[in-house]
């Protein structure tokens, strides 16, 4: 049955992809006389039209299916409805529709209707429209057992958890093969395929190189919102004993929303693309094509996704927590679910913000960078960054606190410093707001501020310091088990040191004069990210995969993911910081041969495959343990923790009998501890 | 006791190792003036903290993996002992000196790097997609080539017209962005003989990665020799025709428009004068004296079919243009 739905569903991807491809060709020998077989309105079509029939043969029209579709008619008739306006304006027709199809304010009108009506469609409004109406829900929706109940509305937090956690799942694969075809482009120097002569989406080599480039940042900082929240929606419940999410339908939406962002952000490439880097730094991102306004959207509404989990998680923390869980028997991955969700809540604001003053730019003409009407360029990074900086730790403190949180079951010892680690995370979380322009020491900004600046950006190390500290002392005398989840957890733990302390010197201004816009920060910061997020992301889910399935994933293919992963992500960012302090710039399609770069890129090209090749294996037994891997319904880890306590797969409605807690979290090795106790139905008042 | 002992001997042997093992490798380009000496040695004192702190944390950690890890059949717990408020405050106040110290010792080196010399000879750069201009007000000429004395602060006042840019010579070390709209500084005093290229270091768009040019810091005799010469060409230009011939060359307009038939980024020049063009809306204009001159001063009201329209606006004066299209015209 499943096999048949998904054959069937690839089957009406490629008809429709070609549909839509031909409708694109018509409609360009329609606007511009010749079909142009590598312009952007054949492949928005395809690219539409794909999509959509892909989850129609899947799924069936209900669901997310129901969702694309509309969000395709919604995009097309709100594109028309402006390119109406503008016929009874008096534009000419060739100023209505171009070889991007429809003009810029109405791509950019369309989409925005597209995304709403995606929400409609996919229903995710529907209670509310009913309380609006005044009819009443049920509190509790029964979902159909099986796969189907992940493509279409849940309020299950556990199926949202993997919503997230798949959907983040796919964003690192389209963003990790864009990685793919630009690195194999710099495996020597010269262009090799990405010529000048070579035409795609209405780019040249070196336009489609820079655009996989930005959205390869976009798109995995994307993948990482939506793992983070994947993890916390689907774990935080259960650490403490909520039943679910304090807002089930918001948090729905805001998974939901998560899904046109991203159709948005692929929108970005085959719309002529945008070569601006994840940054979109103007006057660059006011002059790029039209792909560029699909990325400022995808991203404006990919952060109503942040902001709202965000709130929700906070609320939760603060209503919902078991009996007895005071805040300092928090398990300490809500403590760094709390401080990640700080920032999310009160800083995306700011980068939904800066795009959309760009996208103001460029619609109605609006000067805010534009130094030729009084605007300044500079400000746009103040404010970008304003968020961008602490964004990082929206990435990398959920992927701290996983270490925390995993460390002492696979120590067998206590957490050292329980409070110190817990403390260290709203301290990352507040610093990190005020080293914001660290970013901009070359960017013109004023000379004397960047001194500050250094000061506080040198204070991270201290909060940062104390969790190395403290997860050293956690190992000292533990009887350390490495099982696959714990490899993870000690890899995350040594890629993150390394990022760690390749930190301080882009601190130091002079030496971040020199540094800065190399591939040394291209190095240090996948290092941070891979030790931060990455690694213990994979950890979670081999660690987590048995609650969720009752299964657990086969632990050789977890060890081979491991040992093939690891070295290879080394060597490639050990060659990025190597040859960046040499010389070789970020963000460059093609390098001198003079530098002799050339043997370094072979080397990390390879890596990148090795990375890639590892990633696929995950995958495999990702899916394949699903239905054959060794049944685990038991406390596999034999974890302290509330949720091993009761049998795997976690029920519908999580805890059937509510715990209170009696203990320490973390009190491995002290006999007869208990850290929650279920309370018995008999025992009443 | 014992482990503690062992495993502090070993983080100070691995810090000592890793330096050193680090310090032997080539790891920045050569070291061309005098900003870049303070940097480097900034760098060396970063490679030791690092070299530190990646021994005191990895030694204990492997330490632990392999002295603490669980024998098999072994399945009891690790000691129990939950933290320790005295160690807590140490690494937390001890570092907060050493940033501090850190920081300190960064804005020494910043205001090193940014010293200014009385006597810095100025030269204007103008960055734009995708190519640099300099300009030497002591002398009054214009080059495609950075030519600098040694042993001379330079002051560059950069400005660009389009894009971000950024200022960037490796072996130099510092960089600085320019910034539409105003003027950036950078005071750079090139101390070694040789031939480097500025790269830009800012995405600018399509050809950000060819966005180089040569820098040649020649000895002080050389370059007066080099001013002279640049002098006489420029006074030599007095045809409006071989000033157009000029401009298009520092201006870098023959990077995207060939003047020998191939197409590039832009159309040709070989033969443009007089000749029909088709526009992307599909009428048919002669290329014209006026519509060269509008090409330039706007170049996205009429694009030339085939061509995206990414041409920069560049700022020059109606003279300079009527220059370039009597240029234009000689190319047939």
């Amino acid at each position: 049955m499943k096999k048949n739905t998904v054959g069937s569903g690839l089957l009406l991807l490629f008809v429709a992809g070609a549909i839509g491809y031909g409708l694109g060709l018509g409609f360009d020998a329609l606007i511009n006389g010749a079909p142009n077989f590598s312009g952007s309105t054949s492949a928005a079509f395809a690219l539409l039209f794909a999509v959509s029939a892909f989850f129609f043969g899947l799924y069936g029209y209900r669901g997310i299916t129901r969702g694309l579709v509309w969000q395709v008619v919604g995009t097309l008739a709100g594109g028309l409805f402006i390119s109406g306006i503008r016929a009874l304006m008096g534009y000419k027709f060739s100023e209505i529709f171009g070889s991007f199809f429809f003009s810029e304010p109405a791509w950019v009108f369309g989409a925005l209707v597209g995304v709403i009506s995606f929400l409609s469609g996919v229903g995710v409004m529907d209670d509310w429209m009913k309380w609006v109406r005044g009819i009443d829900t049920h509190d509790h929706h029964e979902d159909e057992p099986g796969w189907e109940k992940y493509f279409s509305v849940s309020l299950d937090h556990k199926v949202i958890g993997i919503q997230y956690t798949v959907t983040a799942l796919v964003l690192i694969s389209v963003g990790g093969l864009f990685a793919l075809i630009f690195r194999t482009e710099l495996a020597y120097s010269q262009l090799q395929f990405l010529t000048t002569t070579f035409k795609l989406f209405n780019q040249n080599g070196p336009q489609i190189y820079n655009s996989l480039m930005s959205l390869h940042g976009m798109i995995m900082i994307v993948s990482i919102l939506l793992g983070v929240s994947g993890i916390i929606n689907y774990v935080v419940p259960l650490l403490i004993g909520a039943h679910d999410m304090a807002f089930p339908r918001m948090n729905a939406f805001a998974y939901w929303i998560a899904v046109p962002a991203s159709v948005l952000l692929l929108m970005s490439l085959v719309l002529g693309g945008f070569d601006t880097g994840w940054t979109g730094y103007p006057p660059l991102s006011a002059r790029a094509p039209v792909g560029v306004q699909m990325f400022f959207l995808g991203v404006f509404t990919a952060g109503w996704s942040s902001i709202l989990g965000a709130l929700n998680v906070i609320a939760t923390v603060i209503r919902m927590r078991a009996k007895g869980m005071n805040a300092m028997r928090m398990p300490i991955f809500v403590w760094a679910a709390i401080a990640t969700s700080i920032i999310a809540l009160t800083a995306t604001q700011l980068i939904g913000l800066s795009f959309q003053l760009v996208m103001f730019q460029r619609l109605f003409g609006m000067g805010f960078f534009d130094p030729a009407k009084g605007g300044n360029p500079v400000l746009f990074q103040h404010l970008f960054w304003f968020y961008s900086h602490p964004a990082v730790y929206v990435f990398v403190l959920p992927g701290l606190g996983i270490i925390s949180e995993l460390l002492p079951v696979f120590a067998r010892k206590p957490l050292f410093g329980y409070r110190w680690i817990a403390m260290s995370s709203l301290g990352i979380a507040l610093v990190g707001f005020v080293v914001w322009a660290h970013h901009m020491f070359t960017s013109g900004m004023n000379e004397y501020l960047r001194v500050p600046f250094m000061y506080s950006t040198m204070l991270v190390a201290i909060p940062t310091g104390v969790k190395f500290f403290s997860w050293v002392a956690t190992l000292w005398k533990g009887k350390i088990e490495t099982p696959t989840p714990m490899l993870f957890v000690l890899g995350a733990i040594f890629v993150f040191l390394l990022g760690g302390i390749t930190g301080p010197p882009n601190a130091m201004v002079a030496l971040d004069l020199h540094l800065h816009d190399t591939y040394w920060v291209v190095g240090h910061f996948h290092d941070t990210i891979f030790g931060g997020f990455v690694f213990p992301f994979f950890a979670s889910i081999y660690y987590w995969y048995p609650k969720a399935t009752g299964r657990r994933m086969n632990e050789f293919w977890g060890k081979v993911h491991f040992w093939l992963m690891t070295p290879s992500f080394l060597i490639l960012t050990f060659g990025m910081m190597y040859i960046g302090l040499l010389g070789m710039r970020r963000r460059i399609v093609d390098y001198d041969a003079a530098l002799g770069f050339d043997p370094t890129h072979l080397v990390m090209t390879i890596c990148a495959f090795g990375i890639a090749l590892s990633v696929l294996i995950f995958f495999i037994n990702f899916f394949h343990s699903m239905k054959n891997g060794e049944k685990a319904e038991g406390n596999v880890w034999n974890s302290r923790s509330p949720e091993w306590q009761v049998p795997s797969p976690m029920p519908a409605h999580n805890y059937e009998v509510p715990f209170e807690v009696v203990g320490e979290p973390y009190d491995y090795g002290l006999p007869g501890s208990k850290y929650v106790q279920f309370i018995t139905p008999t025992k009443k008042k | 006791m014992r482990h503690f002992i062992i495993a502090g001997v070993l983080v100070i042997a691995a810090s000592f190792g890793i330096y050193f093992g680090l310090a032997s490798v080539d790891m920045l380009p050569v070291q061309a003036s005098t900003q870049a000496v303070g940097i480097d040695w900034m760098w060396d004192i970063q490679l030791m903290a690092m070299s530190f702190l990646f021994a005191l944390i990895f030694v204990p950690m492997l330490y632990s993996l392999i002295v603490f890890r669980r024998r098999k059949g072994d399945t009891s717990d690790g000691e129990h002992f939950e933290g320790n408020n005295a160690l807590e405050i140490g690494w937390t106040v001890i570092p907060l000196f050493v940033v501090v110290f850190f920081a300190y010792l960064g804005a020494g080196n910043l205001a090193d790097t940014l010293r200014a010399d009385p006597d810095a000879m100025v030269v204007k750069v103008t960055g734009f997609q995708w190519g640099w201009k300099f300009a030497y007000p002591e002398y009054g000429f214009e080059s495609k080539e950075l030519y600098l004395p040694v042993d001379q602060q330079i002051w560059l006042k950069m400005e660009s017209n389009d894009v971000l840019h950024s200022f960037w010579v490796p072996e130099f070390r510092p960089k600085q962005d320019l910034v539409p709209g105003r003027v950036t500084e950078l005071r750079v005093t090139p101390n070694l003989v040789g031939s480097y290229k500025v790269r830009c270091a800012e995405l600018c768009g399509t050809s950000h990665a060819f966005m180089e040019s040569p820098v040649i810091v020649v000895e002080e005799d050389d370059f007066v020799k080099w001013a002279i010469e640049q002098q006489a060409l420029a006074a030599a230009a007095n045809t409006p025709e071989s000033q157009g011939e000029l401009l298009v060359s520092t201006n870098g307009c023959v990077a995207c428009h060939s003047i020998n038939g191939t197409t590039g980024q832009g159309p040709t020049w070989l033969g443009l004068f007089g000749s029909d063009v088709e526009l992307t809306d599909g009428s048919i204009v002669v290329a014209d004296e006026a519509f060269i001159t509008e090409s330039i001063a706007d170049p996205a009201a009429k694009v030339v079919k085939g061509f995206a329209p990414v041409m920069p606006l560049y700022p020059f004066t109606n003279e300079e243009i009527a220059n370039i299209v009597a240029y234009i015209k000689t190319l047939k």
